[in-house]
């Protein structure tokens, strides 16, 4: 594998340095809800997470449409990442959002048609990896993984949109909610700068787990291709 | 007045989950990286061995 490249180094210690960012933005310079007290809080993670997790799958939708067309297994690798990173990160949102119910809907959960989509979601992109283990053809492997994603993807925009389409208890922070909305609030300036600043965060945090994830399966694929070479 | 309801631990637990799963995951990519390239090195002095022998 080469050594790490200069850029990722450098990307590595802005992430770290943005996300030291975005939780002292959080914590302290943001105001304090006046309704729900600290816990709003994490509100700024809750989204920045699910901001590159809806992205990621929505990202490997589209390398596995590149990988139907060019049939070239790099595009398998880049989906693989893409997947991965967003699975963890949409993890985080399901649980701050579970955290965040807790006090303000008096529940940990509820099948509430937002929570239910993302939970489904998550689910889908974990029996992504599950199924593509039974599968032994690496060909056959990435072209299973590209029409999965492809139409697993439909699940992201779908989370998006579905608090915007149906009665819901899940408050909508930007446009119009549902009459039924419990915990929603009006964002203030500071808070407005604490919110975009943990999708910038989040953003850049995306990027440099994809590109080390991305390396990763490109050493996975290297030695692969050498205990081949050594067995035969 | 109302008070604002003392929901500190709630957020406290929150950021702690997302630490620790973020930190877990960075570990394990790291640790998977690290065997794949003891993998790589051993595999290379196998296939020199193999080429020295031929």
């Amino acid at each position: 594998m080469k050594s790490k490249p200069t850029t990722l180094a450098a990307l590595d210690i802005v992430s770290i340095i943005v996300l030291g960012i975005s939780t002292y933005l959080a914590l302290v310079f943001a105001p304090t809800e006046a309704v729900m007290g600290q816990v709003q809080r994490v509100f700024y993670f809750h989204i920045g997470t699910a901001w590159v997790g809806l992205l990621g799958f929505i990202l490997a939708a589209v390398t596995g449409v590149i990988y139907l067309v060019t049939k070239d297994l790099k595009w398998d690798r880049v989906e693989v990442a893409a997947v991965e990173v967003s699975l963890i990160f949409f993890f985080i949102t399901i649980v701050l959002g579970s955290v965040w119910a807790r006090p303000a809907w008096n529940t940990w959960w509820t099948w509430d048609p937002r929570l239910t989509t993302a939970a489904v979601t998550e689910l889908i992109y974990v029996a992504y990896f599950m199924l593509r283990q039974g599968i032994e053809d690496p060909e056959r492997r990435a072209r299973f993984g590209a029409v999965y994603t492809l139409l697993g993807g439909i699940s992201a925009p779908i989370t998006f949109m579905v608090i915007r389409m149906f009665r819901t208890i899940h408050p909508v922070v930007i446009g119009n909610q549902s009459a039924e909305a419990q915990g929603g609030f009006s964002m203030t300036a500071d808070m407005r700068v604490a919110f975009f600043f943990a999708l910038f965060a989040f953003t850049v945090i995306f990027i440099d787990l994809f590109w080390r994830r991305i390396r990763l399966a490109d050493l996975q694929e290297k030695v692969e291709q050498l205990r081949l070479k050594v067995t035969i | 007045m109302d008070t604002i309801p003392d929901t500190t631990n709630y957020m406290i637990a929150g950021y702690a989950i997302a630490f620790a799963t973020m930190a877990i995951y960075v570990v394990s990519i790291f640790i998977r990286s690290r065997n794949l390239d003891q993998d790589l090195s051993t595999l290379k002095d196998l296939d020199e061995e193999a080429a020295k022998k031929e």
